[in-house]
C-alpha cells in the first residue's frame, strides 16, 4: 500500500485507466468552468472579473461558483479550463508566496507570482488545464499578467480569458481606455463578463469583481445578479404513504438524549 | 461508453429544515447485465455524516476503504469528530492526487454541522468541488435527477417532506434510466437521530 502521506500527483492508476480506455470506454468528463473571465488596468489599480457558471458537458454543474482566487492581499487569479487544475494550482501558488512573503518580509511581487505559476504550469507541459488572468498591485504598481496552460504569460493592460473571451474582448475593445475611473471601470468589467454570460453558452449567472488598488482589496462577490430566479408558482409536495417503504432503521445519536441502543430496525410495509 | 457507466449508479442528496437526506439506488451492473440487486453506494462516516459515491463500483469499494482508513487517522490524530467540510476537503485531495490516473467517482458528501445546520458538497473525479444551497446529484441517471429536483425542491422542508420529495425525486429518476434501479435506500439525517428507508422499487 501507498503512504497516505506521499507528497505530489500519484500515478498508480493510470496503467488500468490506460487499459480501460484500450478496451473501449471513454474517460469521463472533468468539471470545466467554460468561462469568461477578464482584466484591466485603471487608474488606480487592476480590476479582474468573471461569470459563476461551471459546467460538466452540456450540463450546468455549479451555477454560483467561486473563479476569483486569493493569491495573496494584493493579488488575485481569475481562472479557466480545469476547475480542479484552477482550483489547486491557485491554492498550492497562494501557500507558496504566503511563505515567501514570512521568509523575506516583504510583499510578494506579481511577477513572483506569475513565474511561479508559469514554471508550475510549464513543467507539466500543458496537461494542467489552468488558463489564469492574474491581477495584483505592488511597488512596480498595477499589473495584469495572463498564463497559459503550457506555461506561456502576457503582460497586457485588458485582457479577456475563457469560452467567451470574444464576447467580452468586443466589449473592451470599444470602450476600453486608459486611465478609467474607478466606477467606470468596474461598470466596465461587469459589461465585458455580461457580454460572455449572455452570449456565451459556457457561460452564465452572476459576476464577480476584485478591485486591486495600493492599499486596498475589494472583493465584490456577486457584484451584479442579472439572473435571479423568480420563486416557483407550484409546489409539488407528495402526500404522507405516497413512498412504499420495505424496511425503516433508526439510528439515534450518541450526543442526543435518547436510548443508546444503536440501531431500531423496524418492518412497515408502507410508510406511517 | 464511459466507464463511469460501466456499473450503474443514482445518488441524491438534498437540504431541509434541519436536516438532510441522502439517497442512492441499489443496482450492481456490467453494462446491461444486472449483477447485484442490494449493492449501496452511500456509506456512514459519522452518526451525522454519510458520504455517496456513484461511479465504477471498484473504485467505490476502493475509495470508501480509503475514505474509512483517512477518518480513522483523522479521529486518532485530531481527537475530535471529523466535520463534513473538513472530510470534503480530504476527499478532494485525495482525488487531486490522482489527476492523472482518476478515480472513476464522483463523490457526494451529506451531513449535519456542529451547528446542526444541513451540508451538501459534490466533486468531480478529480476533486473540483462544487457547493449548492439545494441539492446535489450524481450517477448514469444524474441528469434525469437534475430534472426531478429542480422540480421537487422546495426551500425548509421538514424532514418527512424532505424524505417524500428526495425519495420520489430518485425513484422516478431511475425509472428512467436503464441503468441504475432495483430500489433504494433514503437516510433522513435530523439532528436527534438518521433514519434509513429501504424503498420499493421497479425490478427492471
Amino acid at each position: 500500500m501507498v503512504p497516505a502521506n506521499r507528497r505530489g500527483f500519484h500515478f498508480d492508476n493510470c496503467k488500468r485507466n490506460e487499459l480501460l480506455e484500450s478496451k473501449g470506454s471513454i474517460t469521463a468528463k472533468f468539471t470545466k468552468t467554460g468561462t469568461t473571465i477578464v482584466g484591466l488596468i485603471y487608474k488606480d489599480g487592476v480590476i479582474l472579473g468573471a461569470d459563476t457558471r461551471a459546467t460538466e458537458g452540456p450540463i450546468v454543474a455549479d451555477k454560483n461558483c467561486e473563479k476569483l482566487h486569493r493569491l495573496t492581499e494584493n493579488m488575485y487569479c481569475a481562472g479557466a479550463g480545469t476547475a480542479a487544475d484552477t482550483e489547486y494550482t491557485t491554492n498550492m501558488i497562494a501557500s507558496k508566496l504566503e511563505l515567501h512573503r514570512l521568509n523575506t518580509n516583504r510583499q510578494p511581487r506579481v511577477v513572483t507570482a506569475a513565474s511561479m505559476l508559469s514554471q508550475h504550469l510549464f513543467q507539466y507541459q500543458g496537461h494542467i488545464g489552468a488558463n489564469l488572468i492574474l491581477g495584483g498591485y505592488d511597488i512596480n504598481g498595477p499589473q495584469l499578467i495572463s498564463v497559459m496552460p503550457h506555461g506561456s504569460t502576457d503582460k497586457l493592460p485588458y485582457m479577456t480569458l475563457g469560452s467567451g473571451m470574444l464576447a467580452a474582448m468586443a466589449v473592451f475593445e470599444t470602450k476600453w481606455k486608459p486611465n478609467m475611473e474607478r466606477d467606470d471601470a468596474i461598470a466596465l468589467v461587469t459589461e465585458a463578463v455580461s457580454a460572455g454570460i449572455f452570449n456565451d453558452l459556457g457561460s452564465g449567472s452572476n459576476v464577480d469583481v476584485v478591485v486591486i488598488t495600493k492599499d486596498r482589496t475589494d472583493y465584490l462577490r456577486n457584484h451584479s445578479k442579472p439572473n435571479q430566479r423568480v420563486p416557483k408558482q407550484t409546489s409539488y409536495k407528495y402526500p404522507p404513504g405516497s413512498v412504499s417503504v420495505i424496511r425503516k432503521e433508526v439510528r439515534y445519536h450518541s450526543n442526543a438524549n435518547q436510548s443508546p441502543a444503536a440501531v431500531v430496525p423496524e418492518v412497515v410495509m408502507s410508510e406511517s | 461508453m464511459s466507464i463511469t457507466q460501466y456499473n450503474g449508479s443514482a445518488i441524491v442528496a438534498m437540504t431541509g429544515k434541519n436536516c438532510v437526506v441522502i439517497g442512492c439506488d441499489k443496482r450492481l451492473g456490467q453494462q446491461a447485465l444486472t449483477v447485484d440487486m442490494n449493492f449501496e453506494k452511500v456509506f456512514r462516516v459519522k452518526d451525522k455524516l454519510y458520504v455517496g459515491l456513484p461511479g465504477l463500483a471498484t473504485d467505490v469499494q476502493t475509495l470508501h476503504d480509503r475514505i474509512r482508513y483517512r477518518v480513522n487517522m483523522y479521529d486518532l490524530e485530531e481527537e475530535r469528530a471529523i466535520q463534513p467540510d473538513n472530510l470534503a476537503h480530504m476527499i478532494s485531495n485525495m482525488l487531486y492526487q490522482k489527476r492523472f490516473g482518476p478515480y472513476f467517482c464522483e463523490p457526494i458528501i451529506a451531513g449535519l454541522t456542529e451547528k446542526d445546520e444541513p451540508y451538501i458538497m459534490g466533486m468531480d473525479l478529480i476533486g473540483c468541488l462544487s457547493s449548492a444551497p439545494d441539492f446535489i446529484v450524481g450517477g448514469t441517471a444524474s441528469d434525469n435527477l437534475y430534472g426531478m429536483c429542480e422540480a421537487l425542491w422546495e426551500p425548509d422542508l421538514g424532514p418527512d417532506d424532505l424524505f417524500r420529495s428526495a425519495s420520489q425525486a430518485l425513484l422516478n429518476a431511475v425509472d428512467r434510466d436503464a441503468m441504475s434501479g432495483w430500489g433504494a435506500v433514503v437516510h433522513v439525517i435530523t439532528p436527534e437521530k438518521t433514519e434509513t428507508y429501504h424503498l420499493q422499487g421497479r425490478q427492471d
